[in-house]
């Protein structure tokens, strides 16, 4: 009864109703769609894959669900991901006999470097010039994607530096490399921001930014900074887009994934109007859009279908979390009992 | 006649909220052609019961009956359907349209399949006739008065169709020429025949305007009375639940005008303020708080008493003069700064610059001590815990638990949160700005005692408050503000209300 009453009140209930609701589906519906084989001493199957194939838009989840609650938003991100690809792939280099330009080390810090000065202007601008977030962050959206062409001259860059891809190829202990590095980002951001004030700052700063000043809160440096971290897990993402496919393609790379991760942040139960924000909820949400498009695959639904079912199932969910919605339901429900 | 069938008749209503029993067994009678005012204290559930009747919550049980029949709307808009029609305290208008738009927004009369501008004007400028009011109809809303947009805001609830007219709070915001105007408005209603629910926190304006008065008191109904047989005193004797004199604080300001004056000239000086100004906000201004002292500032509204606030406590940065706290100067340029020199703030904009509503009263309390510790040097939850549930025990905050979200107390008790989230870091000032304003004569009471036991502890207090009787029965000292300037500094047997305006008048 206590852990049903405190997970009907919990904000991570409905997406992980929602998850299950899909993971029930493909028990039914798709043939094989929970077998997990060992081949070569690593797991392979569908449920590896999505947490796989979802790892970018996880690690753009965690920074942008900060982003969030502050009543903000980064539309830059994808943007970003193609600067770290673009970064990374240029400073290790195409050479087809496999010897990095500069040591990978290096390449990736820089890349790092890149994404989190990225940040920190989208950051500037919010806190101190005091830009709405979404107008703020549109411009690095438009000219991230320049920036990424510049820095790989408008070519796609393919690598052939074999341990670069143990990120985004790679396995430890059986499970993919990449699964591993969200969990480390994940653990590292829930420990600062809840084990510390930071988070309760955040939430303050997104609920009244008015009072959290008056309340000797220094509003602008929380903002500043959680946009400056919004970029730092772009460059993670960008890194492991790059590393997965051995390329980086400055018009491609993370094209559209701001969208799957501020769906993933909303679907998690942050709301866009700042305030409360839930980590976990966040990663269950990247893991919904995840598991919805391997089922469509799964099920080999054509490419231009694909979109509308996906839109569809977005519409339902969206519904589905919506406590307005759901009181209605409850009172159509709850009028034909009292008529029957 | 009309006294045996009241228009709108509310009997046993309930409703409870998680943890709280908001109304029970409330009745509440309207009739036509009078005003009837509902009193009681913040929490008594006024505004719970008018929330039941317009349609915001649903009621857990009993009955509403209009004209005899009975309803249950579910929604605003059903209630307004039904000819219940509701101004809020704060002004549902568009400030950027017409008069004229704002009445008719939604159904404009049209023409030719366009808006037919002269035929919305021409209405719009006889219904404000209709209740004596002549204004431009053409100009943009927000270049009248608060009185005018209110009585816009009326106009436009008022349908042919509406029986019942709701006024929350709508003085609140109004200077006295403007509360008769608006008197004015609704007195003419009244003869019109219409039923009117009245909501206010200002005794008087319900003494002056009100037929008759239902007294609520946490939660229960205490009585219907006809404004006229029910003495002021006997009011809030109900409203409190108390014999009078148990508030010995309500009687006797004349005490603490004794005290006044001695802790000025003994105590330490806490805060010296020398030629602080900013152009364009207020005109430099000095002044000094010692230990254990209560400055009241004291001026109409606009006078510049937000603004000496705001200066001093660094939200506006001052472009001359200096702060020195405890005799070391402090460049204040931030809240932050300030708070860390010792000082708290509690503004007058309880919702847009105070309260956090949906975090916790726990998180409101701790929000600023955790601040001046810094990100890193978390308080302990349990640590937390303590803090808030010693500091909501300390204030008499009612809430639940602290773990209740802040958004869901009541006026007075948002305020008493803001001093507690202050008094959690142990300032040396204490800057209240309207700290009793728009909550009920007993939280008041309890707040200004507050502000009192809080002075005797050593603290310096700066004090604003509209209400020179309040300024006066609470502080030492009275500063004395007029167009943007400290214009004069009152103590002892000078501090009257008479005084006070004749300085600001500029005649003594």
């Amino acid at each position: 009864m206590g852990i049903w009453r405190r997970l009907s009140r919990s904000k991570l209930l409905w997406p992980l109703v929602t998850l299950g609701i899909l993971l029930l589906f493909n028990l039914f519906f798709t043939p094989h769609f929970f077998r997990i084989e060992i081949m070569e001493g690593h797991l392979f199957g569908n449920l590896i894959d999505i947490f796989k194939n979802g790892a970018p838009i996880m690690l753009l989840a965690i920074g942008l669900t900060l982003v969030i609650a502050t009543h903000g938003i980064d539309i830059s991100v994808g943007s970003v991901v193609a600067i770290s690809a673009g970064v990374v792939a240029m400073l290790i280099g195409g050479d087809l006999a496999g010897h990095p330009k500069y040591p990978i080390g290096f390449a990736m810090t820089a890349a790092l470097v890149a994404c989190v000065a990225a940040g920190m202007w989208n950051g500037m601008l919010v806190s101190w010039i005091g830009m709405q977030p979404i107008i703020a962050t549109l411009i690095l959206f438009v000219a991230g994607r320049g920036i990424a062409m510049v820095t790989t001259n408008a070519l796609v860059i393919w690598l052939y530096v074999k341990p670069f891809a143990l990120l985004g190829q790679g396995y430890l202990f059986g499970l993919p490399f990449s699964l591993y590095i969200v969990a480390f980002l994940l653990l590292i951001t829930y420990l600062v921001t809840r084990r510390t004030a930071l988070g309760m700052f955040i939430e303050a700063v997104g609920i009244n930014p008015t009072a959290t000043r008056f309340a000797g809160i220094n509003a602008r440096s929380i903002l500043f900074w959680c946009y400056a971290f919004s970029g730092f897990c772009a460059g993670v993402s960008g890194l492991i887009v790059c590393s997965t496919v051995m390329s980086a393609d400055g018009n491609n790379a993370g094209n559209l994934f701001e969208l799957d991760a501020i769906l993933a942040v909303v679907l998690g139960g942050t709301s866009l109007n700042g305030g409360r924000f839930f980590l976990l909820g966040s990663m269950v949400g990247a893991l919904i859009i995840q598991t919805l498009t391997t089922t469509i695959y799964a099920f080999n639904v054509p490419p231009e279908i694909a979109q509308v079912v996906k839109a569809l199932v977005v519409y339902a969910v969206s519904l589905l979390q919506s406590e307005n919605f759901r009181a209605r339901v409850a009172g159509i429900f709850g009028r034909r009992e009292i008529a029957a | 006649m009309s006294e045996s069938t009241p228009i709108l008749e509310m009997r046993k209503i309930n409703k409870h909220f998680p943890g709280v029993k908001a109304l029970s067994d409330v009745n509440f009678r309207l009739f036509q052609g009078e005003v009837h005012a509902i009193m009681g204290q913040n929490g008594a559930g006024k505004s719970t019961l008018v929330k039941v009747l317009t349609g915001v919550y649903r009621h857990d049980s009993g009955e509403m009956l209009l004209e005899g029949k009975p309803i249950k709307p579910d929604s605003p808009l059903a209630a307004q359907k039904l000819g219940i029609s509701t101004v809020y305290q704060e002004i549902n208008l568009c400030p950027n349209l017409s008069v004229a738009e704002n009445i008719f927004a939604g159904r404009q009369p049209m023409k030719l399949g366009r808006i037919d501008w002269r035929e919305l004007n021409r209405r719009a400028e006889e219904a404000l006739k209709r209740l004596n009011v002549s204004v431009d109809v053409t100009q943009v809303l927000s270049s009248y008065s608060i009185a005018i947009q209110q009585m816009v805001a009326i106009v436009r609830v008022l349908d042919v169709s509406s029986k019942i007219l709701i006024l929350d709070e709508p003085t609140s915001s109004l200077d006295e020429v403007e509360v008769e105007q608006l008197f004015k408005v609704i007195r003419q209603l009244r003869d019109d025949g219409l039923a009117i629910l009245f909501i206010t926190h200002f005794l008087d304006q319900t003494y002056r305007i009100s037929d008759r008065i239902t007294i609520l008191k946490n939660g229960e109904f205490v009585g219907e009375y006809k404004t006229g047989s029910l003495p002021k005193l006997d009011l809030i004797a109900k409203m409190l639940g108390k014999e009078l004199s148990e508030f010995s604080f309500a009687m006797g300001g004349e005490e603490r005008k004794k005290e006044s004056g001695k802790a000025g000239k003994d105590g330490k000086i806490v805060l010296l303020v020398k030629d602080l100004g900013l152009r364009g906000s207020i005109a430099p201004f000095s002044l000094n708080l010692n230990e254990g002292e209560v400055l009241g500032l004291a001026g109409l509204l606009g006078s510049g008493r937000t603004e000496m606030a705001r200066l001093i406590f660094g939200i506006d940065g001052a472009n001359q003069g200096e702060i020195h706290v405890k005799g070391k100067r402090q460049s204040i340029n931030a809240p932050r700064s300030a708070m860390l020199a010792g000082m708290g703030f509690c503004s007058e904009d309880r919702k847009n610059e105070g309260i956090f509503s949906e975090l916790t009263v726990r998180e409101n309390i701790i929000l600023a001590l955790q601040g001046r510790k810094g990100t890193f040097r978390y308080i302990p939850k349990k640590k937390q815990l303590e803090i808030a549930d010693e500091l909501i025990k300390t204030l008499a905050i009612k809430t639940p638990s602290a773990n209740n979200e802040a958004g869901q107390l009541s006026g007075g008790n948002q305020q008493k949160l803001m001093l507690a989230r202050w008094l959690a870091t142990n300032p040396i000032i204490l800057i209240l700005d309207e700290p009793t304003r728009g909550i009920d004569v007993g939280a008041k009471l309890e707040i200004m005692e507050l502000i009192l036991s809080l002075s005797r502890q050593g603290m310096g207090v700066i004090f604003i408050s509209s209400e020179f009787e309040e300024v006066i029965r609470c502080s030492n000292r009275i500063a004395v503000l007029k167009d943007k300037a400290k214009i004069a500094e009152l103590a002892g047997e000078e501090m009257s209300e008479s005084n006070i305006m004749h300085t600001i008048a500029g005649g003594r």
